[in-house]
């Protein structure tokens, strides 16, 4: 059962072939054998499980269960979960509690899936190997030695390893997208402002975007019908029809045009990466796309501006966290400077700590304009920059990554691992939709392609990503796991 | 632009963070190098280019002024490091 879609599951359920509670128990038992050496998961709920299972099985024994009825799920720890911890991959949350439920959960557990639990992730979403979690590294399925991307890497490596059938994750700047690739799985982010981010541990809050993380882009597409959606509790969610994302998977995609950007397939590119990216791009032309080389002129600024507006936004959102009314306090605290200072000192990893610094110092009087002001003018040239491609093409299409996954504490130095984020920064600053699809193995290292469209476009990335899974069978390949 | 100790400091003390000498020793190095990468955006010409905060063309909607939520000062309090009769206690600030 661990290696079926969501799509596939449902039908299962649907048909009687097992039960909700059957599937929830047998996912929990693999988790109890495989999790220990993957560390996927921070928090495993049990018992809520069950009974979710439960309830699910009954609605459907009275003829009331939906399409998403009785399927399991989990959480990157990022989205609160109400009585369940939600620690955000951080001590100073190691205690929390939430006492609501994000608007995505909710939206979920309404739909009637089965939460398994919070999967782990870089502190705060700051990461993109998940070495940066309080809870320890999560090692890729494909080999242990290698990460799982991040930070949604828990999300990532759970759907990968067969723990869950899907995850949600977030992505600010790759977060989603990268994992993905790194452990072989499709992972969406849909516009800015698609989904509600109320419930979401916020990062740096114009670029967060809640996603899918499943087997199959069909997979994703059931997922967003629950999920997407204004929300008044989130200001920045658009009131904007929701489309069925599963109606029009499977349209032909004879004349699609598709662009591909030259500063995607420049230095830095690992040569297995570019190879297998190639490859899905001629199984596109033999269904019919056709290709036109693109330029996104601007590539090369979105780090740099990625590193001033997101510290930034995390330096503000950040402040939250005092040791007044939740999370870690710190022990005998003087006075009142004394408890904010030696709680955030006590309560925030390295990586979150430096972010803090940048953010707070790029804000500061006197380099403000130099620094945040400069970014944000560079973030509209970047946005425009996609905006002209998409006058001229349908989608565009690249690596997700640079390379394939690399070594745990390959990349200790913070700015190597910045540039990792290479492709998927600018997506964010521009607020477009982009998907990672498994595009080919090199050295049993799996590769990801992303696609990209303009604003609101993500049924249409669906449908491409679709079509190409009913073609080539990389989405089906499984890493081997020792059991 | 580099970073100085006396930067780091600062930032720290904005942020409320505590960092102490050494650390920020450290933080001055990592810092600078992250800087240096961020000041590529200078390269860029940006005269006349409008600063975007957000990358859709937006409003910001408006609702009816009323309160929605209930109140849950018990629940929300009990994940409180330390409360009493319903306030949220820090040290001393007026002797």
């Amino acid at each position: 059962m661990h290696d079926k879609t969501l799509a596939e599951l449902a039908r299962g359920l649907a048909a009687g072939d097992f039960s909700s509670r059957e599937l929830t128990s047998s996912l929990l038992e693999r988790i109890k054998r495989i999790d220990p050496a993957l560390n996927s998961f921070i928090t495993v709920t049990d018992e809520q499980a069950l009974k979710e299972a439960d309830a699910a099985d009954a609605l459907r024994h009275k003829g009331e269960a939906g399409i998403l009825s009785g399927l399991p799920l989990a959480y990157k720890d990022i989205f609160c979960t109400e009585g369940v911890r939600t620690s955000a991959g951080s001590k100073m949350l190691d205690n929390f509690i939430a006492p609501y439920n994000a608007t995505v959960v909710e939206k979920l557990r309404h739909a009637g899936t089965v939460s398994l639990g919070k999967t782990n992730m870089d502190e705060f979403a700051m990461g993109s190997s998940n070495e940066n979690s309080y809870y320890g590294p999560v090692k890729n399925p494909w080999n242990p030695k290698l990460v799982p991307g991040g930070s949604s890497g828990g999300s990532a490596a759970a759907v990968a390893a067969g723990l869950v059938p899907a995850a949600l994750g977030t992505d600010t700047g790759g977060s989603i997208r990268q994992p993905a690739a790194f452990c072989g799985i499709t992972g969406l982010k849909p516009t800015y402002g698609r989904v509600s981010r109320y419930g979401m541990i916020a990062y740096a809050s114009s670029l967060d975007q809640a996603g899918p993380m499943a087997r199959t882009a069909e997979d994703c597409a059931m997922l967003m019908n629950a999920m997407a959606g204004h929300d008044a509790r989130d200001s920045t969610s658009v009131s904007r029809n929701v489309p069925d994302y599963t109606q029009g998977l499977n349209k032909p995609l004879n004349g699609l045009k598709i662009g591909l950007p030259v500063e995607y397939f420049g230095e830095g590119l690992a040569p297995e990466v570019e190879t297998a990216v190639r490859e899905a791009v001629r199984v596109y032309e033999s269904l019919g796309a056709q290709v036109i080389e693109v330029s996104l002129p601007h590539t090369s600024m979105a780090i740099p501006a990625y590193y001033v507006i997101a510290p930034a936004e995390a330096s503000a959102n950040l402040s939250r966290y005092d040791g007044v009314r939740f999370g870690h306090r710190c022990k005998d605290p003087v006075d009142l400077e004394d408890l904010y200072k030696r709680t955030r000192a006590e309560g925030f990893g390295d990586e979150v700590k430096r972010r803090i610094l940048i953010g707070t110092h790029t804000l500061s009087e006197g380099f403000f304009d130099a620094y945040y002001r400069k970014a944000q003018q560079i973030r509209r040239l970047i946005r425009q920059d996609f905006l002209d491609a998409f006058a001229r093409v349908d989608v565009l299409m690249g690596p997700a990554a640079p390379t394939t996954a690399f070594e745990l504490g390959a990349k200790a130095d913070p700015v190597q691992m910045y540039l990792q984020d290479i492709y998927t920064i600018a997506i964010n600053l521009a607020g477009i939709p982009g998907i990672s699809v498994p595009a080919g193995l090199a050295d049993n290292r799996p590769v990801g392609l992303q696609i990209l469209g303009p604003h609101f476009g993500e049924a249409h990335l669906l449908n491409v990503a679709h079509v190409y899974q009913q073609a080539t069978d990389w989405h089906q390949r499984r890493p081997e796991i020792k059991e | 632009m580099a970073i100085e100790h006396a930067n780091v400091l600062r930032a720290a003390h904005l942020a409320r963070l505590g960092v102490s000498d050494a650390q920020a020793e450290r933080y001055v190095d990592d810092l600078s190098r992250i800087l240096e990468m961020v000041d590529r955006l200078s390269e860029i010409d940006t005269e006349g280019v409008a600063p975007l905060s957000h990358p859709l063309d937006a409003t910001q909607p408006l609702r009816a002024d009323e309160a929605i939520e209930v109140d849950r000062r018990e629940t929300f309090q009990s994940i409180a490091p330390a409360t009493a009769d319903g306030l949220y206690l820090v040290p001393r600030v007026v002797e």
